[in-house]
Formats: structure tokens, sequence, C-alpha cells
């Protein structure tokens, strides 16, 4: 314990605690533009200096430990004029365009110099002048609104492993860039957007999809229909005031039809579709010997970070599309054949809680037969949030209405695909099934739940033990892919998600993002599987109706042709 | 010329000299690789980051830190500027204006057609022939714009020529 003193009164502290932790724990906001929770401190942005007795400069309170005896000044004379010199020298090199920037009134660099009282452009001079970077179909990036703070390096690397970007050049040319100044589209970039939720400025954003939404909903030739993932539902009332965890599926299906699109699907019954292919698959690979363990599919930036960074394992990867994708295939097939519509005349949009969804969109194994894209655009719950507002759609006061069928229906099993963990447990209840002709017992698979970075279970089916682990974020993945390189061989199947907790923590979810805000989400989740009567992706009704009209069996060819792919080796500069 | 001269550098021979480099052996690493080949290629950059476990990003940012490293090979006539104090005095900034002009490249660059490249250089010690340039070790002395233009012209006709 050490007995310090925060602004005249008395505090305890732990000792190793950063001058940052412990002020925060008292109450006080100092703020910072740099820090990011759990990962190492940088002091890049000195914006949370404070005045400590006896030390003859301010000490960056985010890097800083505390010591006995110490007496911290958090909101000295001194301490408030360092920090709004800064924000006045930071924006000194930054594009005064706040009217037309995407973070417009989302910015930590505006809201600092609006609480210290910025008024007057102390400091000119030249600013800095590059070309933004539109080259991925995911992620914009615009170094002009860079103000160095180096989170997203520090994401990239500590969290994702990826590393795509760091700190290019010296001085008054430093700037964050890929590998020799390339574009982010041929980086080792894996699109998952961790960067963007971090950023505190437009310097990172999404490519948005917003203007071809609008020109698609207002061209009567196209029939417009849209799906939304699993986690939209319970973040997107996040944007709209509601407190995190709220779960506003009938409003927001309610509110896109009232904007104009012509059928509301969720993509959580693709995802029971996902788990009766991936189901199958699964089985199938242990019964015939063929590359375990699995790995799970659904995450688009994962995939990639697998071509780019362990090819030798693409083998391991499931074949199945992910719930994107199966949605994006069936309606342009059976959705457009039972409707008599023409597919090149369907505009699919995907509501997703991610920024590595429109590069999957993109990809070109992801083409309705060679020709148009199954998913025409993806808007992320950020971008549908914006085309709310844009719309006057008022979530507060809209009554609810339910998903459009045939692909409206959903089980919880699919809705809890948006945490980490819900893929396995979805895929646990309903491979016992497959493997058994029984129901399993207690359909909760609490070992795979939760926001730790890797969940292991042992499970016994029949007399089969059956290995599977759960792992989230890119860096979590990493290690565990490497066991298996090393010849680690007690799993059968593996989740991977991207994003560190899945979905509900996304790259595409609202700007306020944090740990407080995910556990709600997560809880939500459950709520709903807690609730809900239908638990188990084998007992969708249309998933089975799909299967008997349509599809055949699950690996069937049918199935084959539209719900499964094959990635191939990428090479980028790693 | 010894015979080890004459062979085509090898990445991976310079690399397994240093079998058990880490991290903290990057920058006597690109050193080495840029003595070697004359600049940093995106292979050797790959490489050295596959030999020592760092991503290519990161190499880059180091390898743009320095003013000593470049990443595009050398041309055949290699022009340094000196923008030492006394030639920065004598109007060097302009020298080094105009050399940009006349060769549409940066410092640090090569001309599309590998005929020159353009280096910018703290002091050549020659300051009583300031505002001073060398091509491939050659001094030019009380250089200004217009014998830059003349200068970069007679190496082109003498590329030409042979």
């Amino acid at each position: 314990m050490v007995q310090m003193e925060i602004n005249k009164r008395p505090f305890e502290a732990q000792e190793g605690e950063t001058i940052l932790d412990v002020v925060r724990r008292a109450g006080i906001t100092v703020p910072t533009l740099c820090h990011i929770e759990g990962l190492t401190p940088t002091g890049a942005c000195r914006v949370c200096v404070v005045e400590v007795e006896g030390m003859p400069g301010l000490v960056p309170s985010c890097s800083y430990p505390v010591a006995q005896g110490m007496k911290i000044y958090t909101h000295s004379p001194r301490a408030i004029r360092a920090r709004k010199t800064i924000i006045e020298l930071l924006l000194a090199d930054h594009p005064d365009d706040c009217l037309y920037c995407v973070r417009n009134n989302r910015c930590d660099l505006q809201g600092l110099a609006a609480d210290l009282g910025v008024r007057t452009q102390h400091y000119g001079g030249e600013k800095s002048a590059y070309r933004e970077d539109v080259s991925s179909p995911a992620i914009i990036r615009d170094p002009n609104k860079c103000i160095l703070c180096g989170k997203c390096v520090r994401v990239c690397e500590e969290i994702q492993g990826v590393s795509a970007i760091d700190f290019i050049g010296r001085g008054s040319r430093a700037h964050i860039g890929t590998a020799f100044d390339e574009g982010l589209n041929v980086s080792s970039c894996v699109n998952c957007g961790q960067c963007i939720l971090v950023c505190p400025t437009g310097a990172l954003s999404e490519r948005s999809y917003v203007k071809e939404v609008l020109e698609a909903l207002n061209n009567p030739d196209l029939t417009v229909v849209v799906s939304h993932a699993p986690s939209v539902s319970v973040t997107l009332g996040e944007e709209f005031g509601l407190p995190a965890g709220t779960d506003v599926d009938g409003i927001m299906c309610a509110a896109l039809r009232q904007i104009g699109c012509d059928y509301v699907f969720d993509t959580a019954f693709t995802a029971d579709l996902t788990i009766m292919e991936e189901g199958s698959e699964l089985v199938h690979r242990i019964k015939n010997g063929g590359a375990l363990p699995m790995l799970t599919s659904c995450s688009p930036g994962w995939i990639k970070f697998v071509e780019e960074f362990y090819p030798d394992l693409l083998d391991n990867l499931s074949t199945c599309k992910s719930p994107q994708q199966m949605m994006g295939a069936v309606i342009k097939s059976f959705f457009a054949e039972r409707m008599g519509l023409d597919p090149k005349r369907i505009f699919s949009v995907s509501i997703m809680p991610c920024t590595a969804k429109k590069f999957e969109a993109a990809r070109p194994e992801m083409m309705h037969e060679g020709e148009t894209p199954d998913v025409d655009a993806v808007l992320t719950t950020r971008e549908l949030a914006r085309l709310f507002r844009m719309r006057g759609m008022d979530l507060k006061t809209m009554e609810p209405e339910t998903a459009d069928t045939p692909f409206g229906e959903r089980t919880t099993a699919g809705k809890i695909f948006g945490a980490s963990g819900g893929v396995m447990e979805a895929a646990i209840r309903s491979a016992y099934m497959l493997i058994t002709g029984e129901e399993l017992g207690d359909l909760n698979v609490k070992a795979v739940r939760g926001l730790e970075g890797r969940k292991e279970a042992r499970l016994n089916i029949n007399g089969l033990d059956v290995g599977v682990a759960v792992v989230s974020g890119l860096g979590n993945a990493a290690k565990l892919l490497d066991e298996i390189r090393a010849g680690r061989n007690d799993l059968h199947f593996v989740e991977v998600m991207t994003c560190p907790g899945g979905c509900i923590a996304g790259g595409g979810q609202p700007l306020d993002t944090d740990l407080t805000s995910v556990q709600a989400r997560l809880r939500a989740l459950y709520q709903l599987d807690e609730t809900e009567t239908k638990r188990t992706s084998h007992s969708n009704e249309w998933v089975q109706r799909l299967y008997r009209e349509y599809l055949g069996a699950p690996l069937g060819e049918k199935s084959h042709h539209l719900l499964h792919t094959h990635y191939a080796k990428r090479e980028v500069l790693l | 010329m010894t015979t080890e001269t004459l062979e085509k550098p090898d990445i991976n021979a310079i690399l397994e000299r240093h079998p058990d480099a880490g991290r903290d052996a990057l920058i006597p690493l690109l050193q080495e690789v840029q003595e070697a080949f004359g600049f940093l290629s995106r292979e050797s950059v790959v490489a050295i980051g596959r030999h020592l476990g760092l991503p290519a990003s990161k190499i880059y940012g180091v390898a743009t830190f320095y003013n000593q490293f470049r990443f595009q090979p050398l041309g055949r006539y290699h022009v340094q500027v000196c923008r030492g104090t006394a030639c920065h005095v004598k109007g060097s900034f302009n020298v080094l204006t105009a050399l940009k002009q006349a060769l549409k490249v940066e410092a640090g660059q090569t001309t599309r057609d590998g005929l020159f490249s353009l280096e910018v250089v703290a002091c050549l010690g020659a300051c009583g022939l300031a505002p001073v340039i060398t091509v491939n070790g050659e001094f030019f002395a009380g250089v200004t714009p217009a014998k830059v233009d003349k200068i970069i012209r007679d190496f082109r006709k003498e590329a030409e020529a042979s």
C-alpha cells in the first residue's frame, strides 16, 4: 500500500499502479488521447500530464507509477495550461474541417479542445499534406487528421498480432503507414477495424456504403433486401442513447422497412444454416479422417489472417462461407427463384458489426454465378445509425415489427454467434444431435462463454471425446495456432473471432465500445438465449424447409455449390 | 577485385551469418544488407523480418527513421547534395530544388530510367567550395541552379554516348 495525496485529499494506492489508474479511481477525469486500458502505456500525447510536488516538470500520469508520499495536482493551472497548449499545437497541424469530418461530434480531439476552452489559433504555419489512403474496401486512412497517438499501431500489434502499420519517418515527417507506404489493400491489414474504434480523431474510418444503399433504395427497378447480423440488435441502441445491451431487434426491423427496404431478414437465420453445414462438416471430418482441428470460418478478418500468416493451416479452415455470405447466396438463388426476381435486380445489403465484412463481400469467391456479388453493400452498425438519423428514424418511439419470411426466423443458437463462444456453443448443441440423434440434456455450455481470450473444454458425446477451444483477438488465435503447428493434437474444433470478445466488440460497432458496454451486450445475447424456447439451429423450421425444398441435405451438392468455398495463400508484405 | 564482390549478393547468405540475431540486431543487419545490395528491397526487408521475427512495417519504420537507408537502387550516377551550414549559406537549398526539378525525384529516390539517384548529405567537408555537389564522387564547386542543369545534361549525354 502506498499513501499519497490527490488534490490535497489523502488516497491509498497499490504499489505499481500508475497515477492515471489511481486518479481515475478517485473519480477524477484526467484526459488522454493515447492511453488504451491494458496495453503498454507510451506517454505519446502528453495530454494526461499532472503536477507532482517536488518534481521539476509535469509528469505523464498514464505511464508514471505512484510512490509513497506523492502529492499530485491533477488540475493545477500549470497542468491545465500545458494540456491546452498541447491541444493547440495538435490543432496547428490538423485540418480545420470538423463540420465535414466523419467524426464530427464524436472526436476526442474536438472534445478536448472544447473542454479546455480553445477559442483562438495561437499557432500557425505549414500543415502536413498527405494523401488519403482509399485503397482498402473496408478502411479509409487520412493521415492529415492523425495526431500520432499510436493507438492504432498498438492495437494492430498487441491485440491482433498483425502489425500492418507502424510509425514511418521521423520528426515533422513522421506518419502512420504500412511497409513501404503502400496502400492498406496490399498490406497485411485484415480489415478488422479495431484501429477505428481506438482512433481519437477522424484519421481512421470505415469505407462508407451509405450512398450506394440510398441510391438502391431510391431506384424503383431494384428490390432491396437487407439482413442484419446477430450482434447488431444489441448494440445499435447505444447510437440512439439507449443503455448498452438494449435489444432493438424489432424496432430495427420496423425502421429498415420505413426507410424503404423491401425485405428484412435476420443473418442469425444463416447462422443457423452455418451450424447445420459446419456441424455436419465437423462430424464428417472426425469420421473420415479430415484435417483437424477444424477452424471456424465466420470471421473474415481471421480468414485473411490465415491466408497470410498460417497458409499451412488453410486445410483446417471450415469450407463453410460465413453467415453473411450464405445469406447473400440464398437471397440471390432460392429467394430470387421463389419470388420470380432477377438476381441482378436484387440489391442485397448486410448490416454488420464489422468492417472486414466489406472486404469479404467484395471477394471474388463471393460472386453470384461469377457475375454480381452475393452481397452488394455492407453497412456497419455505425453507418446504419447514420442512415437512420438521416431518415429521421426515432428508435425510442417506434413499434417493433418482425422480420420477413423465409429468412427471418432464427433460433437463439444463431443469435449467440454475436459473442465469442457462441458459434461453438451452437455447434455443440447441434453436433450432439447429429451424432446421437438426441437433444443435448443441458443446452448451456458455459465453459465456452465469456470474454476471456481463450476458453477450452472437453466434451463426451456418446463416448467420443471431443476437444474444443474458443479464441478471440487474433493475437490469442496466433498463440493457439502456434501450439497446433508445434504438434498439439487434442483439439477437434476451434472457434476463432477476429475481434476480442467477438462481434459484440467488432470494428463496426458504436465508437463508445468499452469493456462495460461489451459486457452488457454479452449479457443481452445470453438473456435472449435463456428466455426464448428455440435454442438449437436444427430446430429452425425454415432452415429445415430450405433443405427440404431446395438444398437437399447438409454438405449436399447444392450446399456445396452455394454455401461452401476455399481460400488460398495470400502474398503480402508481412 | 575479389571473386566475392563479383558474385550477386545473396540475402540468405547474409542472414545465415547471423543465426542467433534478435531484434536488437536490426540496424546492423540493415546496414550490412544495404552495403551488399546498395539499397533495401522489399524482398530483403521481408527476409530480414522473417529472420528476426519482426513485421515489415516495423522494419520500414525503423529504416525510414534514419537518413542512411534507401529503398531504391542507386542510379548509374549518384548525386550527393551538401546541405551543411556553409553550403546552406551559399544557397544549397536552391541547388537541391533545381536538382529535384531536373531529375523529377525527391531526395532518396532514383529516376525511373535508373540513371540518377539523389541523396542529401550533411557535410562533404569541402566548405571552401560551397555550395558543393558530388556525382559518383566527383566534386562540383560553386554550384548554382543554372550549373545544375548543365551538369545533369552532360551526364545524360555521356550515358547516351556509351
